[in-house]
């Protein structure tokens, strides 16, 4: 059997980077879409887990945690890779200066009433799956080690602690402008979501989790490339609108 | 009532992956089967996605751009 503390730091240390990952989805769609949604995402994704393991309990092991990385890795790819290209567009028009009135009209952003179904699912998604991952961590390592109540107390205080700081940079997030933000937080997307959908359909990353690093490194020096091309595009199209 | 709850679901499934860019979305769905494909061949084909990701949102900029110049 191996010894509680150890048993706790090594739960800790592979939550955490599991919920490095959900903190990051729901404080960049929060602050991208507002958090009052976002959170409610958050929360539902946390019912819906604190359920699963209430049901599922050490049968929990034994999900099949690559189909489902397939499909919410692809939506998270496909709804990303919408966010990307229009933070590109508006960076290159716009800069650091935000949205053009005319923009703001076209965009389909937190509605002004009602309910944001697209912040709510994306902190939900982002929840559900993170926490499950950490779940199934917690239960296996916990279970196979014969110390369930240390890993639980490990994988429950990386989530505390994670979250505590994403909490903490909440404020300085909502001083970056949208356009740029949703640029970020596209690009983020983007990285989770071909990460997580090529590891859902059994693909072996080269460097494992390092890769999300490389991914996220490559979708942003692509963006930088585009938005240099869109800046150079831009008096060509604006001396064709005026012609 | 039904309808209009079905209908707004549609809506933003619709928009949640197609956008307002279909084609990107198709492409990437179809890159997902081919990975799957190449890698029950025994091709760790890990570099697609990312790949076309980029060439498809370099694309659709690309149309974007044409489309103004055709309008304007």
């Amino acid at each position: 059997m191996t010894g509680a503390g150890v048993v706790f730091l090594t739960t800790f240390l592979a939550a955490v980077v599991e919920a490095i990952e959900m903190v990051t989805i729901v404080v960049g769609v929060g602050a991208t879409r507002g958090y009052r949604y976002t959170l409610i995402g958050a929360a539902g994704g946390l019912v819906v887990l604190a359920i699963a393991i209430a049901v599922g309990g050490i049968a929990l092991a034994a999900i099949p945690i690559g189909p489902l990385r397939l499909v919410i890795g692809s939506l998270l790819l496909l709804f990303g890779l919408q966010w990307y290209r229009k933070g590109i567009v508006r960076v290159a028009a716009r800069g650091f200066a935000g949205y053009h009135p005319q923009e703001l009209q076209e965009e389909e952003g937190p509605p002004e009433s009602g309910f944001d179904w697209t912040a709510w699912f994306l902190a939900f998604k982002g929840v559900t799956l993170e926490g499950l991952e950490i779940a199934i961590i917690v239960v296996s390592f916990g279970a196979s080690a014969g110390q369930l109540g240390p890993s639980i107390l490990g994988g429950a205080a990386a989530i505390v602690v994670i979250g505590a700081t994403g909490f903490a940079i909440k404020g300085p997030l909502e001083r970056i402008p949208r356009s740029f933000l949703q640029l970020v937080v596209g690009t983020l997307l983007t990285s989770f979501g071909t990460f997580w959908a090529l590891e859902g359909l059994g693909v072996t990353w080269p460097q494992s989790d390092g890769d999300i690093v490389l991914l996220l490194v490559f979708y942003a020096l692509s963006a930088a490339i585009f938005i240099g091309l869109e800046r150079r595009a831009r008096p060509r199209l604006l001396a064709v609108a005026q012609s | 009532m039904v309808v209009r709850v079905a209908g707004a679901v549609g809506k933003f499934i619709y928009g949640y992956i197609f956008g307002d860019d279909w084609m990107v979305a198709v492409v990437m769905i179809l890159a997902l089967v081919a990975t799957g494909l190449l890698l029950r061949a025994g091709v760790n084909a890990w570099w697609l996605v990312p790949v076309l990701a980029v060439a498809m949102t370099g694309f659709s900029l690309w149309r974007r751009r044409a489309t103004i110049a055709r309008t304007a």
